[in-house]
């Protein structure tokens, strides 16, 4: 055992190497991921915007947080694709009846995940830039936003690992990241929740998004944050520890 | 050292209600060809996924290079190299790729001369630097095996090396098969094809209805079967013949 703690790191770099090539070898993945996000931006700036009452002069700025949330929603959903393919076409089987930490074969997806949806994001920022986003933000906000961004991308991700491993079809493996991307209509992503019916409100409010959505809105204009950076925190540790509880579990069952 | 490169004693497996291995029993001396033949859903691929650890058996024991494959399959694992049933190859990788990242992960000083090394011997060179997507069945299919031999693990578990291979691919596998024997490796394979393990094995086991039916060298299999008949022309059984007859007793009695 000694060993396999020895070469963890030679071993997670050669997957995560792996994982990341696989991502630059297939670019059109990425467009395919900031092809959606990017349209709704377009789509509620330039359609909805006028109509919407946001309470802010840039409807851009106001829509960019959860225009990065369904981005990193239908990002992570190609780590369930990935992983899938790799079960189903035998590389799974073959790396584990080697003697390699067996957290490294997860954990390299799980990271190269974090390379894809940075880029992704990145290609929005830019087009949010051409949109007319600005933000008032200085170096320490940015770092938050980038820190938070990264934190709900892990926590996706390792949700996405557990489709990815225990899915019957290639459908199956991609079908959790509907709900993940439709949440942000229900929040304070793109209109504010004083305008929906009591029960959705309530739902609105409560639910992830709406406090993720709100700290980084609030980041990007250089506000203070809210205690609402709190709930976003604590919902993404809890979920994330779910999910890696869950993916480990789902992993082992493939041996019994 | 053991002088047994695999045992195994009394092992089940089910997969819920389905009871695929009821008791296998048998055991591979070190540097030998061992064939287990079986015919489709016998349980081959279920029997070679428990000693190369993918799977855990429900009760009895699996020794590997001495090992325990539940209780030290770290150190199975150290000691076995797999080709599954279907080539395990990474589509969006290079050949050459391939291999270098085998090389890696078993921490090999010279990834790269390994991989070169292993290209030329499976006539891969020309294709080295194309992507795996764009191989043939035949050309995946060695690269499969390829991979396999990277770190020269002492047991080599092959797992219908040569099914969807030309007849010119087959023979170089065996060639590859018995090379590997001769450089003192264990080899554990299976197949569906009873002239190959004639052709390969120094002995042979049936595994049917979840049990081994019958084990030995060809010739001790032979004896199982009824003794040449006359008809018009003098005819040993192959080793087809003697499968088929030994199933049919099974099942008649
Ligand atoms: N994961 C699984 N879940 C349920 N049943 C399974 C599973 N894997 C295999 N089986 C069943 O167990 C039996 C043995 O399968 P196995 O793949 O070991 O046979 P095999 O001898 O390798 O067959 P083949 O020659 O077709 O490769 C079959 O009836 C198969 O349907
Ligand atoms: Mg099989």
């Amino acid at each position: 055992m000694a060993t396999l703690q020895r070469y963890f790191f030679s071993d997670l770099g050669v997957m995560l190497g792996r994982s990341l090539r696989h991502i630059f070898r297939s670019m059109d993945t990425i467009i395919t991921a900031t092809i959606t996000p990017i349209g709704l931006m377009l789509l509620f700036v330039y359609v909805f915007g006028g109509a919407i009452q946001s309470g802010t002069a840039n409807y851009v700025n106001y829509v960019l947080p959860g225009i990065f949330l369904v981005a990193i929603a239908s990002g992570t959903s190609y780590t369930s694709l990935r992983l899938f393919t790799d079960v189903q076409r035998g590389i799974m089987d073959r790396f584990r009846s080697m003697p390699i930490a067996p957290s490294t074969l997860l954990w390299g997806h799980v990271l190269a995940s974090l390379v894809f949806n940075g880029i992704s994001l990145l290609i929005i920022v830019l087009v949010a830039l051409l949109m007319g986003f600005r933000s008032a933000a200085g170096i320490l906000p940015w770092l938050a936003i980038v820190g938070l961004l990264a934190l709900v991308t892990l926590t996706l991700t390792w949700v996405a690992v557990i489709p990815g491993l225990t899915a019957r079809s290639i459908d199956g493996a991609a079908v959790f990241a509907y709900p993940l991307i439709f949440l942000p209509f229900i929040s304070s992503a793109f209109v504010p929740t004083r305008s929906m019916p009591p029960v959705v409100r309530a739902f609105a409010e409560h639910q992830p998004v709406t406090a993720i959505v709100n700290t980084i809105r609030a980041l990007l204009a250089g506000e203070p944050v809210s205690q609402e950076i709190w709930i976003a925190l604590a919902w993404c540790l809890g979920i994330l520890l779910l999910a890696f509880f869950f993916a480990r579990m789902a992993y082992k069952k493939r041996t019994a | 050292m053991p002088d047994m490169a695999i045992q195994v004693r009394d092992l089940h497996k089910s997969y819920r209600q389905l009871k695929v291995l009821q008791g296998v029993e048998f055991a591979v001396e070190q540097g030998r060809i061992f064939a287990l033949l079986g015919p489709n859903g016998a349980g081959k691929t279920t029997l070679i996924k428990i000693l190369s650890t993918l799977l855990k058996p429900d009760s009895g024991t699996a020794l590997v290079n001495g090992f325990d494959v539940i209780a030290q399959a770290a150190r199975v694992r150290h000691s076995i190299s797999l080709t599954g049933q279907f080539a395990a190859v990474d589509e969006l990788l290079t050949g050459r790729e391939n291999l270098i990242m085998i090389a890696q992960l078993r921490h090999l000083k010279q990834p790269r001369r390994v991989a070169d090394e292993l290209l030329e011997r499976f006539g891969l060179t020309e294709a080295a630097n194309r992507r795996v997507s764009a191989y043939s069945g035949g050309m995946r299919r060695r690269l499969d095996l390829a991979m396999s031999l990277v770190g020269t693990p002492p047991i080599i578990f092959l797992d219908e090396p040569t099914t969807g291979l030309d007849p010119e691919g087959r023979l170089e596998v065996w060639k590859v098969v018995k090379e590997l024997a001769q450089g003192g490796r264990t080899i554990f394979l299976t197949t569906q094809y009873l002239d190959e393990a004639e052709q390969l094995a120094d002995r042979i086991a049936i595994l049917h209805q979840g049990r081994i039916i019958a084990s030995g060298t060809l010739q001790e299999l032979k004896k199982l079967f009824p003794p040449a008949r006359v008809e018009y022309v003098e005819k040993q059984p192959t080793l087809e013949e003697i499968f088929l007859a030994i199933i049919g007793q099974k099942e008649v009695c």
